[in-house]
């Protein structure tokens, strides 16, 4: 039982983390990519932080009458990335906007034929 | 309690998480997904991280969601089903590269050890240490502009060059100001959204520099109060309008503070160099912690002054792009 608590945040990250990963692998759209990728990036996020946590503790901010705190280096690594994250997937969004304005679409089916003519338009090539 | 909360809020997540990859409404995803970020802040303070919590509600939830919007009027909104054949290979790929990883979380220390390997080896000097070291409690800003100084400023210099891509892809000339009355002419529709945010900005405005220099105290920083402060300028232009904005920020100062923000953070770092210490290192500035915290307020203000301007940056660039037909 305690073992499946101690688990639980992992597996949850992980169900994020797949949820993420087929939304890139199965959807067409490249916005709906970038917010799946999105989803991805948020579980790694959890994970890292899920395994600063110190049973009992408080953050790490030190004040007189604590002496247990959680780990403080999840924290900063992980808010430093979620700033760089929004940055990222503005340059993504921005890519997406630039090519919906050459070619139309941003749908990846209707992309391919557009952007490489030489594959057969069947898509038998593609997934 | 602690626990039951903890379960009934990564659960919800994952719900969040299958329902944004069912929807083909794009508006709809991009409102989960600021929910999904939300729920992300509650776990984040529940696991010890309100700096992390503090990012996440102005960054994740806010700041990407408006993106997203700007981004999903100029490319449509409704996206393609998902062909079956498409959708049964991510649905397998996902499941066997899950099942891989459950299997891998077997042996991983149980959810908060204080024992695991993560809490051991640097964590330690971290906390003990600091108090010393640098004379300020929040240890999260010791770590952040001190001891992993060279990390955050390499994170400054990616948001700055994520700016410069955007502006590249979404160069000048098909932005256009738009003409008066274009976005705000609802004016008398919005009355409770004007006069919410004519409440909300100002209040955001202020607890901004809050959170730049009580960050030494209390949860808080460059990043956080930078993305706060961001937030409060994208408000603005979504309420009042994007050419009000670009009037009150023109984007040209925003271009140039930002380049400034992390000329800022290197500045510091050549400064201790010419100092003949190290790149970075603070103890050129002062012995003791005097340095530590002149450097400290250095680079948090370049960091501020950078994620400030590009947080605006980017929403201008999108709000302003003219809408294909």
């Amino acid at each position: 039982m305690s073992d499946l608590v101690g688990l639980f945040p992992y597996w949850a990250v992980i169900v994020l983390m797949m949820t993420g990963l087929y939304i890139v692998i199965a959807q067409g759209n490249l916005v709906k990519k970038l917010i799946g990728l999105g989803i991805f990036q948020v579980s790694v996020f959890v994970l890292y932080i899920a395994i600063g946590v110190v049973d009992g503790a408080t953050p790490p901010i030190l004040s007189p009458g604590f002496n247990s705190y959680s780990n403080p280096l999840p924290s900063v690594l992980i808010l430093t990335a979620i700033v760089v994250g929004v940055a990222t997937l503005a340059v993504g969004l921005a890519l997406a906007v630039r090519i919906r304005e050459s070619f139309g679409t941003i749908e990846e089916e209707d992309l391919l034929p557009l952007t490489m003519p030489e594959l057969p338009p069947d898509g038998e090539a593609r997934s | 309690m602690e626990t039951l909360l903890m379960i009934g809020l990564l659960a919800a997540l994952g719900a969040l998480a299958v329902a944004i990859a069912f929807m083909d409404d794009l508006l709809v995803v991009t409102m989960l997904s600021g929910i999904f970020s939300f729920t992300c802040c509650a776990i984040f303070v529940l696991f010890d991280a309100p700096d992390v919590a503090f990012t996440e509600a102005c960054v994740g939830a806010g700041v990407s969601t408006v993106l997203t919007l700007a981004a999903i009027r100029l490319t449509g909104r409704r996206e393609k089903r998902v062909g079956r054949r498409a959708s049964a290979v991510g649905l397998l790929v996902s499941t066997v590269c899950g099942l891989a990883l459950v299997y891998g979380t077997l042996e991983l220390p149980r959810f908060g050890d204080p024992a695991a390997p993560a809490n051991l080896h640097v964590a330690p000097h971290y906390l003990n240490e600091s108090a010393a070291e640098m004379g300020i409690p929040n240890v999260i800003t010791s770590v952040l502009g001190a001891y992993r100084g060279y990390d955050t400023m390499g994170e400054t210099v990616v948001v700055f060059t994520a700016a410069l891509g955007v502006l590249l892809l979404l160069g000048g000339s098909q932005s256009r100001p738009l003409h008066r009355g274009d976005a705000p002419a609802r004016a008398d529709r919005d009355v409770i959204l004007r006069s919410v945010a004519t409440l909300f900005v100002p209040m955001t405005l202020f607890l901004a520099p809050y959170v730049q220099f009580h960050g030494a105290y209390s949860p808080g920083g460059g990043f956080q109060a930078g993305a706060i402060l961001g937030g409060a300028l994208i408000l603005y232009g979504l309420v009042f309008g994007i050419d009000r904005l670009n009037r009150l920020v023109p984007e040209r100062v925003l271009q140039v503070i930002a380049a400034l923000g992390v000329l800022t953070y290197g500045g510091t770092g050549l400064v201790t160099l010419a100092l003949g210490r190290n790149f970075l290192d603070y103890d050129a500035l002062s012995a003791g912690p005097t340095g530590q915290q002149i450097g400290l307020t250095a680079i948090e203000l370049g960091v501020f002054m950078t994620v400030t301007c590009v947080m605006t940056l980017l929403f201008q660039r999108f709000a302003s792009r003219r809408s294909e037909p």
